[in-house]
């Protein structure tokens, strides 16, 4: 298949980076009020493994995302990307926004090809592109402008745009947010398998319990805003995955009653 | 009324409504039909009765030749509709202009008998369609060397306020420090009018035709500074976000982001531009220039020939919808990645 194409080099030992977060705080200046988002945050992730970061809304998650996509400095303490500190963005560590934001004026194969096309490598690796987008299952809609797409579409473009430049670490902010949850089910199998095949890092916001351990090795759970971290839980189930494993279910339970849902359940 | 579904398929653009309307409501079943053919066909016909029925009260040369070709419209018409389908698009074009045709028709043969032959409107003030045809036939040359002056003048004017006006409004939107400059100097001097700056601009330039280049190069500049720099400045932060994750510098995000999302105000300022600009235009050339459409005008009224005046004024508005179009042709092109846009 041509998806085997685009990961010529990738066997999943070496293609994803390591991650280290250490001693990470950050705030907000609102018009002279220091806003703090993140206390003291610190976690090591390993080359290819999937974390999960779950916490309530506006906890300081996506700006943990943020700085590790290097979009901004943080107020103290150091990220790295393999052991190198992350100073500003790189296209091996490519984020999966929560809207797909697609550039309208661009064709489907233009959005794919942006990350290529500004790294000024495009002419020579144009099929890195149509691999892309046939890895997403969009060959059909190469020409299509992103109003022409749906929402389920549209966020694989986003992927496919992410996944063209081979990131050593995938970040995603909730990239399944806003999609309805039939589409939202296969597209997270979806993810799964290119992950398993392609081995990069990945880094996952969410406030889906169910997504977080469906997916992950790894869920790490973090306290209301300033975000620290309250539980890193590991996800020892091989994959595939079931929905309705039991151990994921009580996983599930756990985590719930760490953010203090657990009387919903 | 509409029940749920209608409102659901309700038209986009004024060409959708159109056609929506037109399956809909009766006057356009009429077009289908083509009697309104048949009767614009009349019109034209009654238009060309009316020159030759009465006696011109003046003395124009081309009564009968107007007359003939009147005819001829109609005949035309009339083979038209009949052979209707046969004619293909032409066909099916004409049927939809049919209503235009046929108030035309009715228009010039009011306008034939209310000046030419009883003369209701008073004479020299309201020519006739035929004095206005003599302009055509007589006085081509010179109208078309007028014409040919304001377009050269209006084309080098217009291209250079553009480019400024749109190299102006990304730097401002772009760097803060440009804008720091730049932003009080345009909210001084833009929204004055350009035309205010005419005495200054015909004794500081050598020629009246750079100073006219260079006022309608500054009414043009204004609007599409504005608007090229709120586009710019709108552009969401997320687009940048994406482009510098994917590895973009900073030219890239100015050439390959901030300025493709932009385009869209920038066009609704280049069509702004292009309004004003040919008020500055006429003015300059009634005023100082010794050519074009508004110096022939104005030398019009001076003769009192108001005939060469609507025979000039018609040009002028073709020329200027002309324009208008060509403009809004290039954003189609350019933009069709956007949905319901206005078609002119």
């Amino acid at each position: 298949m041509v998806a085997l194409a685009i990961a010529e080099p990738a066997s999943p030992a070496t293609a994803g980076a390591s991650l280290d977060v250490e001693g990470v705080s950050h705030a907000f200046d609102i018009d002279g009020a220091i806003l703090p988002v993140l206390d003291n945050v610190s976690f090591a992730v390993k080359p290819g493994e999937f974390v999960a970061l779950l916490g309530p809304s506006g906890c300081g998650k996506s700006t943990l995302l943020r700085l590790v996509a290097g979009l901004e400095p943080p107020r103290s303490g150091t990220l790295r990307e393999d052991g190198e500190p992350i100073t500003g963005p790189f296209p091996s560590r490519v984020v999966v926004f929560q809207d797909p934001t697609l550039f309208p004026w661009r064709s489907v194969w233009d959005n794919v090809a942006l990350g290529l096309e500004a790294q000024g490598i495009l002419k020579s690796q144009r099929h890195r592109v149509d691999a892309a987008i046939d890895l997403v299952g969009l060959s059909g809609f190469r020409k299509a402008y992103p109003h022409q797409l749906s929402g389920g579409m549209a966020q694989r473009v986003a992927l496919a745009r992410a996944l063209v430049n081979d990131p050593r670490i995938l970040v995603l902010d909730e990239p399944l947010g806003k999609l309805d949850s039939l589409t939202r089910i296969t597209m997270q199998a979806e993810l799964a398998s290119l992950w398993q095949q392609r081995g990069f890092t990945t880094l996952l916001v969410t406030h889906d319990v169910e997504e977080a351990v469906f997916l992950a090795n790894r869920v790490i759970v973090f306290s209301e805003r300033p975000a620290r971290i309250t539980a890193d839980i590991a996800v020892d189930r091989p994959y595939p995955r079931h929905r309705g494993d039991p151990i994921l279910a009580e996983l599930r339970r756990n985590i719930l009653g760490l953010l203090g849902l657990d009387a919903t359940w | 009324m509409y029940s749920a579904s209608k409102i659901a398929a309700f038209p986009q653009s004024v060409e959708e409504g159109a056609a929506f309307a037109g399956s809909r409501l009766p006057l356009p079943e009429l077009v289908l039909t083509g009697k309104t053919g048949v009767f614009a066909s009349l019109a034209w016909a009654g238009f060309g009765f009316a020159c030759l029925r009465w006696e011109d009260l003046g003395d124009w040369s081309r009564t009968h030749e107007l007359a003939i070709s009147a005819f001829v419209i109609a005949g035309g018409i009339l083979a038209a509709t009949w052979s209707g389908r046969l004619l293909g698009r032409f066909g099916t074009g004409l049927q939809k202009r049919a209503p235009w045709l046929l108030v035309l028709g009715l228009f010039l043969t009011l306008w034939e008998v209310a000046t030419a032959k009883f003369a209701w409107l008073p004479l020299p003030f309201f020519p006739p369609p035929q004095a206005v045809v003599e302009v055509y036939t007589d006085d081509l040359p010179k109208l078309l060397d007028s014409a040919f002056a304001s377009v050269k003048l209006q084309l080098g004017g217009y291209a250079i306020g553009a480019a400024v006006g749109f190299l102006t409004g990304v730097s401002i939107g772009w760097s803060r420090s440009v804008g720091y400059w730049v932003h009080p100097i345009l909210r001084f001097i833009g929204p004055l009018p350009a035309t205010a700056w005419l005495p200054f601009a015909f004794f500081t330039f050598p020629s009246s035709w750079s100073a006219s280049t260079f006022l309608i190069a500054l009414a043009t500049a204004f609007p599409v500074t504005v608007l090229t720099w709120s586009g710019v400045a709108s552009v969401s932060n997320a687009y940048y976000d994406v482009a510098r994750t994917l590895g973009a510098r900073p030219s890239f995000l100015v050439l390959k982001v901030a300025i493709p999302a932009a385009l869209p105000h920038v066009f609704v300022g280049l069509f702004m531009g292009l309004g004003s600009s040919f008020a500055v235009l006429v003015v300059a050339e009634m005023i100082g220039v010794k050519a074009g459409l508004g110096w022939y005008l104005q030398w019009a009224q001076g003769w009192a020939a108001y005939a060469n005046m609507y025979a000039a004024l018609i040009v002028m508005s073709l020329l200027c919808s002309g324009a208008i179009t060509l403009l809004f042709r290039t954003r189609d092109r350019l933009l069709v990645w956007q949905k319901g846009v206005v078609k002119w």
